[in-house]
C-alpha cells in the first residue's frame, strides 16, 4: 500500500512537470484491452474467454449426443465419434462447462464487473493480483484445449476422475491428455483463489461511505459468500490433485490398491469440493436474479435478511453433504443415513430461498422485459433441479438412480440455470451498463422463448431414460438389449438440442450488433436502485472521475410511498439531510 | 413397530410406483419394490410442492403484471409477520415432510444395503475393463471348489433363493448394476464387496457397468438369467465345459 501511495505522488509531481503519465490517457490497444488491470475490463476478459470455451463445450454436447442419436453415424462437422473420443467429450463437455464456463461468467465476470460498481469504488483493491488471475486462468484454459490435440487424445476419464482410471496411462490410454487436464483444473483453481481473496477484500474494505453490511446488492454478497464457499473447500481436492498428478507422472500410489493406497481417498477429497461447488455457482445465479427481478417488480426484496442467513446457511451445510455421490461406492454403508440426513437438511434453506423469492413478486408491478423473464425462469427451472435432487439425496432411491440418467437431467436442471440462464440474465440487465447500448428486446424475447422451450424438450426424455434405467457415459446403447427400444427420446433429445444451439446465433447476433448500433443507455435505463447505474455507461477508467459516490440506504427501497418515483437510488441523499 | 410404520407407507405408495418406475423396468428382486414405492412417495411429496410452488409463482406474476395504469407497486419489506407465515408455515411443512422420507430412505436402505440376510448361495463377480466374470459355486454350492462354474459376461442364478455377491475389480472402478434388481455397488480394486439380492422372477435382463471405467466402458454390458429351480439345475449339470467361450 505504502509503494501505491508512492506511485501516486511521482505522478503528481510528473503532471506538475507537464509530461507524465495522467491516470486518464489515451492507452494503446494492448494496455488497455489485453494487460488491463481495469476491474471492467478483465470481467469482460473473463466473459469473452466463458463465452468462446461455452461455444467449445456446447460444440461437444452437439456431437456426443449426434452420436447417441444415429449412433456410428458420421457426424456433420465432426466425424465419425469413436469410443475413446466419446469419453473424452462427455468428461470435458462436464470440465468446461463448470470451470471455464460457470465459474469464470458468473463469479469472475460478474463479480468484477459488479463489485467495485455496486459498492461505489473506483477499482478492486487488488487490481494486479487481479489481473494476475485472468491471465493464470487463460493459460488454464489454453493447457485444457491443448489436451485434446496431444498424442492419445483429451482425457476420457469423466469430469470426477476417479482412479485408479484417472491415474495410470496403462488404464485410460491417454497418457498425455489426462495429466493435461489436471495441470489445467489445478492452473484454474489459482486463478479463482486469486480472485476470489480481491473479491473478500474489496467487498469489505472498499464500500461507498454510509454503505453497511445490510445495504450491500444481494448479487455481491453471493458472489463473496460463494468466493468464501470456493476457498474453504477447495484446499483438499488441490491437494488431492498433487496426490494424482504424483500418481499420474511420478509413480507414486496414493491411490493405487496395489501399493497400499485407497481410491475412496480421492472421491472424499474430489467431492469435498464438488458439493460445495454446486453452492458456488448457484448463489451467484441467485444473486443476479434477485437483482433482477426487485428491479422489474419495482418491490423490495422480500426479508432481505433472512434470504442472506438462508444463503449463509446452505454455505454451512454444503459442507456436510458430499457423500450423497458415493452412497454405492463402497463406503461404510452406515454413513449413507447420516449423509441422507443432511441432504435433505440442505433442502431446507434452498426451498425457503426460492420462496422468498416467489414471494417478492408479491404486490409488485412486473415488467416481463428480457432480463425479467431470464431471472423468473432460473426460478421457475431451478425448481425442477431443486426436487429431483431429493430422489438422489435419498439414499434408498440413489442405489436405482445412482449413475444414471436422471441424475444427469437432475444436474442439468440445475447447471444450466445458473450457468446459461444465469449469465443470460445477467448480460441482458447489465449489458447497457457494459456498452452502453441496449440490446435489442425483440430479438432478446426470440432468443428466450427459443432456447427455454428447446432446453426443456432436451432433458425431460432424459429423465424418462433415467427411470427407465439408462446408464451414463455410453456411447451406444444398441449394445445393450434391454435399452435399445427407447432411440425415439434419444432423438427427440438430440434434436431439441439442435434447435437450442441454433437459437445462440440469434444471441450472438443481437449481442455484436447491440454493441456497435444499438439504442444509447443513458445511464439508468431500468430505472434501479443500485450504485452503478450512478456512473456514465459505460463506466469510465475509476468509474466516476467526478468523485465516488455516497451510499444513505438499502439497493431495494422501490415503490416506498410518499414519493413521487418509484424508485430511490442509493446515492441520494435523503430528503432530510442537510445539503452537503 | 417401525417396519409396521414402514410397511403401512410402503402399502400406500406401491400401486404408484408400479405404475412409475416398473411399467419400464420390471420389478425382478425381493427389494425391487421398496424402491419403487419410496421413489413413488417422493414423487408425490415434491410434486405437491412444486405444484404449489408454481401455482403461486405463475399467479403472482399474472396478479401483479404491470397494466400501464401507472398504478405503483406495494411496499412490503417481508418483516411483517402476517405475511412472512406465508414462509414459515410451508417451510415448517416441509420439514415433516423431509422427515418422512429420510425415514424411509433410511429403512429402504437398511434392508438392501446395510443388513446381509442369511444366503442360500454365494457368487463372485469378477469386474475387469472391459468385461464381467461370474463365478458359480457349482452343484456343491460352495465357491473355491473344483465344480464352480465361471462364465463370461452371463451371470446365472434361481428364482426365490437368497444371493450373496462377492464383487472384486482387477483394474480400475466398475459398478454392477443390475436394473430389474434396483441393486447398484461399485467394484473397488483390492477390495471385496459384499452385498445380497433375491430374485424373484424369471426372466433375462442386461447388466451394466455403471462407473466410468475407461474406453470400453459403452461395452461393458452382460446379461443375468434369472431360471426356475428345473433350468438352473439343468445349466448346473452341464458343467463348466465350454461356458467360458459361450458369449
Amino acid at each position: 500500500m505504502a509503494e501505491a501511495g508512492t506511485a501516486v505522488e511521482t505522478h503528481g509531481a510528473h503532471d506538475a512537470h507537464g509530461h507524465g503519465h495522467d491516470a486518464h490517457h489515451e492507452q494503446s490497444f494492448l494496455s488497455k484491452y489485453i494487460f488491463s488491470t481495469d476491474h471492467k475490463i478483465i470481467g469482460m476478459q473473463y466473459m469473452f474467454t466463458g463465452i468462446v470455451m461455452a461455444l467449445i463445450g456446447g460444440y461437444m454436447s452437439y456431437a456426443f449426443r449426434m452420436q447417441l442419436a444415429f449412433p456410428g453415424e458420421s457426424v456433420p462437422g465432426y466425424g465419425v465419434v469413436s469410443q475413446g473420443e466419446y469419453n473424452s467429450l462427455v468428461t470435458n463437455h462436464g470440465t468446461i462447462m463448470i470451470f471455464w464456463v460457470a465459474m469464470p461468467v458468473l463469479i469472475a465476470a460478474f463479480g468484477n464487473f459488479l463489485i467495485p460498481l455496486m459498492i461505489g469504488a473506483d477499482d478492486m483493491v487488488f487490481p494486479r493480483i487481479n489481473r494476475l488471475s485472468f491471465q493464470i486462468f487463460l493459460i488454464s484454459a489454453l493447457v485444457l484445449i491443448a489436451s485434446f490435440f496431444v498424442p492419445g487424445g483429451g482425457f476420457g476419464g469423466a469430469w470426477t476422475a476417479y482412479p485408479p482410471l484417472s491415474a495410470n496411462a496403462e488404464y485410460n490410454l491417454t497418457p498425455l491428455g489426462s495429466t493435461l487436464w489436471l495441470v489445467a483444473v489445478a492452473l484454474e483453481f489459482v486463478a479463482f483463489l486469486l480472485g476470489g481473496i480481491n473479491f473478500i477484500t474489496t467487498l469489505m474494505n472498499s464500500r461507498a461511505p454510509g454503505m453497511k453490511m445490510h445495504d450491500i446488492p444481494m448479487v455481491l454478497w453471493m458472489i463473496v459468500i460463494a468466493s468464501v464457499l470456493f476457498m474453504a473447500s477447495v484446499g483438499p481436492l488441490i491437494a488431492g490433485a498433487v496426490m494424482l498428478f504424483m500418481d499420474q507422472v511420478v509413480g507414486t500410489g496414493y491411490f493405487d490398491p496395489n501399493r497400499g493406497g485407497d481410491p475412496i481417498l480421492w472421491q472424499h477429497l474430489f467431492w469435498f469440493f464438488g458439493h460445495p461447488e454446486v453452492y458456488v455457482v448457484l448463489l451467484p445465479a441467485m444473486g443476479i436474479v434477485a437483482d433482477i427481478i426487485t428491479t422489474f417488480a419495482r418491490k423490495k426484496l422480500f426479508n432481505y435478511k433472512l434470504i442472506l442467513y438462508t444463503a449463509f446457511a446452505t454455505g454451512i451445510i454444503s459442507f456436510f453433504v458430499w457423500a450423497h455421490h458415493q452412497f454405492v461406492a463402497g463406503i461404510d454403508p452406515r454413513m449413507a443415513n447420516v449423509f441422507t440426513i443432511t441432504t435433505l437438511i440442505i433442502s431446507i434453506p434452498i426451498a425457503e430461498m426460492l420462496f422468498l423469492y416467489i414471494a417478492t413478486l408479491y404486490g409488485g408491478r412486473i415488467r416481463l422485459t428480457t432480463p425479467m423473464l431470464w431471472a423468473l425462469s432460473f426460478i421457475a427451472e431451478f425448481l425442477i433441479g431443486g426436487i429431483t435432487g431429493i430422489f438422489l439425496g435419498a439414499s434408498g432411491s440413489d442405489i436405482y438412480f445412482h449413475d444414471t440418467y436422471f441424475v444427469l437431467a437432475h444436474f442439468h436442471y440445475t447447471f444450466f440455470p445458473i450457468a446459461i440462464i444465469g449469465f443470460f440474465a445477467g448480460i441482458t440487465y447489465w449489458f447497457p451498463k457494459m456498452f452502453g447500448r441496449m440490446l435489442n428486446e425483440r430479438l432478446g424475447k426470440i432468443h428466450f422463448w427459443g432456447t427455454i422451450i428447446s432446453f426443456n424438450f432436451i432433458f425431460i426424455p432424459l429423465f424418462v431414460l433415467g427411470t427407465a434405467g439408462q446408464h451414463r457415459r455410453i456411447y451406444n446403447f444398441q449394445n445393450f438389449p434391454d435399452l435399445a427400444g427407447l432411440q425415439d427420446l434419444r432423438v427427440l433429445a438430440t434434436s431439441a438440442l439442435l434447435v437450442m444451439l441454433a437459437f445462440q446465433a440469434v444471441f450472438l447476433f443481437n449481442f455484436v450488433v447491440s454493441m456497435f448500433k444499438g439504442k444509447p443507455a443513458g445511464k439508468n435505463p431500468w430505472k434501479s436502485n443500485t450504485l452503478e447505474w450512478t456512473a456514465e455507461s459505460p463506466p469510465p477508467h475509476g468509474n466516476w472521475p467526478e468523485g465516488l459516490p455516497n451510499c444513505y440506504r438499502g439497493p431495494y427501497e422501490y415503490s416506498v410511498p410518499g414519493r413521487e418515483e418509484d424508485y430511490w437510488p442509493q446515492d441520494v441523499p435523503p430528503d432530510t439531510a442537510p445539503a452537503e | 413397530m417401525l417396519q409396521g410404520i414402514y410397511d403401512f407407507i410402503k402399502g400406500i405408495f406401491e400401486p404408484f410406483g408400479e405404475y412409475l418406475i416398473a411399467s419400464n423396468v420390471p420389478v425382478a428382486s425381493s427389494f425391487a419394490d421398496d424402491i419403487d414405492s419410496l421413489i413413488a412417495l417422493i414423487t408425490v411429496f415434491v410434486g405437491f410442492w412444486a405444484l404449489l410452488a408454481y401455482a403461486a409463482f405463475f399467479f403472482l406474476i399474472f396478479r401483479f403484471r404491470d397494466r400501464g395504469d401507472g398504478q405503483r407497486a406495494q411496499y412490503v419489506t417481508g418483516e411483517e409477520k402476517d405475511l412472512k407465515r406465508w414462509i414459515t408455515y410451508p417451510h415448517a411443512a416441509i420439514i415433516v415432510c423431509d422427515l418422512v422420507i429420510v425415514f424411509m430412505a433410511v429403512m429402504v436402505w437398511y434392508n438392501i444395503k446395510q443388513r446381509l440376510p442369511e444366503a442360500d448361495s454365494t457368487v463372485r463377480i469378477i469386474s475387469q475393463q472391459w468385461a464381467w466374470n461370474f463365478v458359480h459355486p457349482g452343484p456343491d454350492n460352495e465357491l473355491d471348489t473344483d465344480d464352480d462354474i465361471t462364465t463370461f459376461n452371463e451371470l446365472h442364478v434361481q428364482v426365490g433363493k437368497t444371493y450373496h455377491y462377492e464383487l472384486l475389480s482387477k483394474d480400475v472402478l466398475h459398478d454392477f448394476s443390475v436394473p430389474v434388481f434396483r441393486l447398484k455397488q461399485d467394484a473397488i480394486p483390492g477390495r471385496v464387496m459384499k452385498g445380497w439380492f433375491e430374485p424373484t422372477v424369471a426372466g433375462e435382463w442386461d447388466i451394466q457397468c455403471a462407473e466410468m471405467c475407461g474406453i470400453g466402458h459403452g461395452i461393458m454390458g452382460a446379461r443375468i438369467v434369472v431360471e426356475t429351480p428345473e433350468e438352473h439345475a439343468a445349466w448346473m449339470s452341464q458343467g463348466n465345459s465350454g461356458k467360458l467361450a459361450s458369449r
